[in-house]
């Protein structure tokens, strides 16, 4: 990767819809038609479908119950047909009730709970892909996430477990702790690269294994983070008056966690609609050149968006270790999030409103995933999940190739078909 | 920290007589590096010093020419070295402040003198086998050298290449599957080769057809092989392990005559095919990068596409084909997983070995011969804390396992400074 990279990759170029020429040829209503079937929702919806037939012919494929009927397909095709059928609909249909709506449950409070595990998967998506997205704007590439979630992990988590607080105040200690830890991580990649000019995706990967070390040494050496009189690599149990409170009681796995994630994303959408620093960001992400020139002190500008960044990470740590697993952690607490969160901010844009969204969808499928995983009868591998996710943000990114394979109008009004005779015109 | 000022301005018409500024380019970066290393020295060799005599044995027992084995004194050999270090240190300062630059081989001289300490005060009272080091070294590195390799194609044709951990995967993958499957070693290497194309077609295709970001392509491909291989592995190979995963391993093959040499004969030509062809690949992309048409044109397509493209040549073409050889090579690397050491594919088994060749590619400023360099040393030093701990190390295991990271850490931010990779590596060219 070159440092000229600086186009903030999520950034695509823009296909106004209204910049289509106005074609008087054509009625009015074709036109509202082709604005619609080229607006970026479509794009995406059309992308998470074409990411989902994909996924189930990869099912279909290594279903053996679809072996077992293709020996005979010449015999009987239509039982090859059903099989694919089932296979696809059978993992899809799990898929569907780990992730929004459990039909088999008796009542609504039992049927819901899926969505809101849902939910406490995208929390820390949602924040780690905020702090992903932040730093790809500013024109870097943060592949850190996993060491200032691990950091950050082990800072809340240590004033979680060892200060005794009253309980508002302990709570709000142990996530700024968090904080702090996040953007000190981020905040060395950010210091080395303003003064040192070393890249940030060095420092990054390198800074991942030396905070898992160092955590792993910490875990495992008394007095540091090790429970205490234990021998397992594990930190004590949080203490209550730490712990995110859950948001829709016991009965569910949701925990405040999600809010601290919805502020973040106001946040994040202040900071770079309407705050100075915000802009400076944004002007250093587009051309770092001309925001020297402008005047604008860019090294600084990089240590202040990987000190924000790595904030913001360190919160999806702090809402791992605060929230989802208050029984104490180990060095696994990221739990593959660090990484998870660069397909987020990809496919959420780098906006705030895409990330929510997208960290949402990635998070249906990770709780889907599990119950594909374990549904008797469908057992899918969790591992389609990272194939459908790497799947829908190719497509998204690229939209003429959606439009091809649906047949769907160019968004400059002209036909498909029109190509091809361009071109002979050229030729001829 | 440092004061660079640029003297290319400095190239007017030379028929004028101008009196030219003297730029002085004046870097601390290296001195000052140099000097947080000699107060590790200090402190470790000296002040935490571990008697005892440090054994290194230079060859094995079935060698035919035995070396003999060097025995250092652990305090003693701290001491010198820590005087030299500061010596070192002291010499790098003064040329600095003389506006010179701190050459490579002071840093290389910096680097061994620091290691031969290190070794000397961790095996204090220990035996330490430097041909095995250096041949786990070797093995460790095979796949860095081979993914910085293909990294180093594409970056200077203009792509980006952070996919380098999904080609790895997938050539162990298709290695492992193919070679099971037939029982044929080299259809493996062949089949991860084209594994390994086919991830650089995806990249080729979105970002030099769709004008994709191509550091988004190049996670996303990542992603997706990771989740394919898994997916695969899971649904496929374990269903019946000796049929879809259980490989034929290369053979060593020794070099008559070359592998007699002491100390290098065993590490470099006992080896197996994958590691020979690494030797060649080195030297053929080296060489045919700087020296053939076919290099000079991939250059200037990543350097100035629009300049290539006015004296003729098809910019994107190159692009897709030398990012495919780079996919190619890169797939290569990902065989030696599951046909040279392990034997058997394993989910993510590369382990971000991919990230590590990105970063050696940096490392060695895009360089083939000197990002191989960075990759074996990224080998080297993840291989010493296996050496250590197997010794018994004075430091808690963890921060050996640290150490590599937080050296290159130190080499990236301290000596090699601001890189600056080929100049339109990222951006699409889109013709008019």
């Amino acid at each position: 990767m070159s440092d000229t990279t600086h186009n903030p990759p999520g950034t695509v170029q823009p296909v106004a819809p209204g910049e289509t020429p106005t074609d008087t040829t054509q009625p009015r209503s074709n036109k509202v038609l082709a604005e619609i079937l080229n607006s970026s929702v479509v794009i995406s919806i059309l992308a998470v479908v074409l990411a989902m037939i994909a996924g189930a012919i990869l099912i279909a494929l290594t279903d053996p119950k679809v072996h077992a009927a293709a020996g005979y397909f010449l015999a009987r095709p239509g039982d090859t047909i059903a099989a694919v059928w089932q296979s696809a609909t059978g993992a899809y249909g799990a898929l569907f009730q780990g992730a929004i709506y459990n039909f088999k449950r008796p009542d609504f409070l039992n049927g819901i709970r899926p969505l809101t595990e849902t939910l406490t998967f995208a929390t820390p998506l949602i924040l780690a892909g905020l702090g992903v997205g932040l730093a790809f704007r500013v024109g870097m590439f943060n592949i850190g996430g996993r060491g200032q979630m691990l950091i950050a992990a082990a800072c809340a988590g240590w004033v979680g477990f060892t200060l005794d607080l009253p309980p508002v105040v302990h709570l709000l200690v142990a996530v700024a702790a968090g904080i702090i830890g996040g953007a000190f991580w981020g905040g060395i990649v950010g210091l080395l690269k303003a003064r040192t000019g070393a890249h940030e995706v060095i420092i990054t990967i390198m800074l991942n294994y030396v905070a898992f070390y160092l955590i792993t040494f910490m875990l495992s050496t008394q007095g540091l983070l090790q429970a205490p009189g234990s021998n397992v690599p594990k930190s004590a149990a949080m203490a209550p008056n730490a712990v995110l409170p859950k948001l829709l009681g016991d009965r569910y796995n949701l925990h405040a966690g999600f809010l601290l994630a919805l502020i973040a994303v106001v946040f994040v959408w202040w900071l770079f609609s309407r705050s100075s620093i915000g802009f400076r960001f944004r002007a250093v992400g587009e051309n770092p050149n001309a925001a020297r020139v402008a005047g604008i002190d860019v090294k600084n500008t990089y240590v202040y968006a990987m000190l924000l960044s790595g904030g913001l990470i360190g919160l999806a740590g702090v809402s791992q270790v605060l929230g989802t697993v208050t029984s104490g952690f180990d060095n696994g607490i990221d739990a593959g999030i660090g990484f998870d969160a660069i397909t987020v901010a990809l496919l959420g844009r780098s906006r705030p409103g895409g990330i929510l969204i997208a960290g949402i969808l990635f998070g249906a499928l990770k709780a889907g995933g599990y119950s594909m995983q374990a549904t008797q009868g469908v057992n899918v591998p969790i591992d389609i999940v990272l194939v459908l996710q790497a799947l829908i943000v190719l497509f998204i990114a690229a939209p003429p190739l959606v439009r091809a394979i649906f047949f769907l109008p160019k968004p400059d009004g002209s036909p498909r078909v029109s190509r091809r005779a361009a071109k002979k015109e050229v030729s001829a | 920290m440092s004061t660079v000022t640029t003297d290319q301005q400095a190239q007017p018409a030379a028929d004028a007589p101008i009196v030219l500024e003297t730029v002085v380019v004046r870097s601390w970066k290296a001195p000052i590096a140099f000097g947080i290393f000699t107060v590790i020295a200090f402190l470790l060799f000296i002040i935490w010093h571990r008697d005892g005599n440090s054994t290194f044995r230079l060859s094995s027992d079935g060698d035919l020419i035995q070396l003999p084995t060097v025995v250092l004194p652990a305090t003693v050999t701290g001491i010198v070295v820590t005087i030299l270090l500061a010596g070192v240190t002291a010499l790098s300062a003064y040329l600095v402040t003389t506006g010179k630059k701190v050459p490579l081989w002071l840093i290389t001289v910096f680097g061994v003198l620091f290691m031969v300490g290190f070794l000397s005060w961790a095996a204090a009272g220990k035996a330490i086998p430097i041909t095995g080091l250096l041949l786990g070294t070797v093995a460790l590195s095979v796949p860095l050298i081979f993914g910085a390799l293909g990294g180093v194609i594409s970056e200077r044709v203009g792509v980006v290449n952070i996919a380098i951990e999904g080609q790895l995967l997938a050539g162990a993958f298709s290695s492992a599957f193919v070679a099971s499957l037939t029982g044929n070693a080299f259809l493996g290497l062949i089949a991860a080769m084209i594994a390994g194309m086919l991830v650089s077609f995806l990249l080729a295709a979105f970002s030099i057809k769709y004008l994709v970001d191509q550091v988004i392509v190049g996670v996303v491909l990542n992603v997706l092989v990771v989740g394919l291989t898994s997916f695969l592995y899971s649904q496929v190979l374990t269903k019946d392990e000796n049929l879809f995963n259980n490989p034929p391993k290369f053979p060593r093959i020794n070099i008559p005559i070359l592998s007699e040499i002491p100390l290098i004969g065993p590490v470099l030509f006992r080896q197996t095919i994958i590691i020979y062809l690494m030797y060649i690949a080195v030297a053929v992309v080296f060489f045919c990068l700087f020296y053939t048409r076919w290099g000079l044109r991939l250059r200037a397509v990543g350097e100035h596409p629009q300049a290539a493209d006015t004296v003729g040549i098809n910019v994107n073409r190159t692009r897709f084909w030398n990012v495919a050889l780079a996919g190619a090579i890169v797939g290569l690397g990902g065989a030696y997983f599951t046909l040279g050491s392990v034997g058997a594919f394993n989910k993510e088994m590369t382990a971000g070995a991919g990230y590590i060749a990105l970063a050696a590619v940096i490392f060695g400023r895009w360089d083939p011969l000197k990002a191989t360099l960075a990759a074996l040393l990224f080998g080297f030093t993840q291989n010493l804390q296996f050496a250590l701990s197997a010794i018994g190390s004075p430091v808690p295991s963890a921060f050996m396992l640290m150490l590599p990271y937080v050296v290159t850490i130190f080499a990236v931010a301290g000596l090699v400074g601001i890189s600056r990779g080929p100049a339109a590596a990222g951006k699409p060219y889109v013709k008019g």
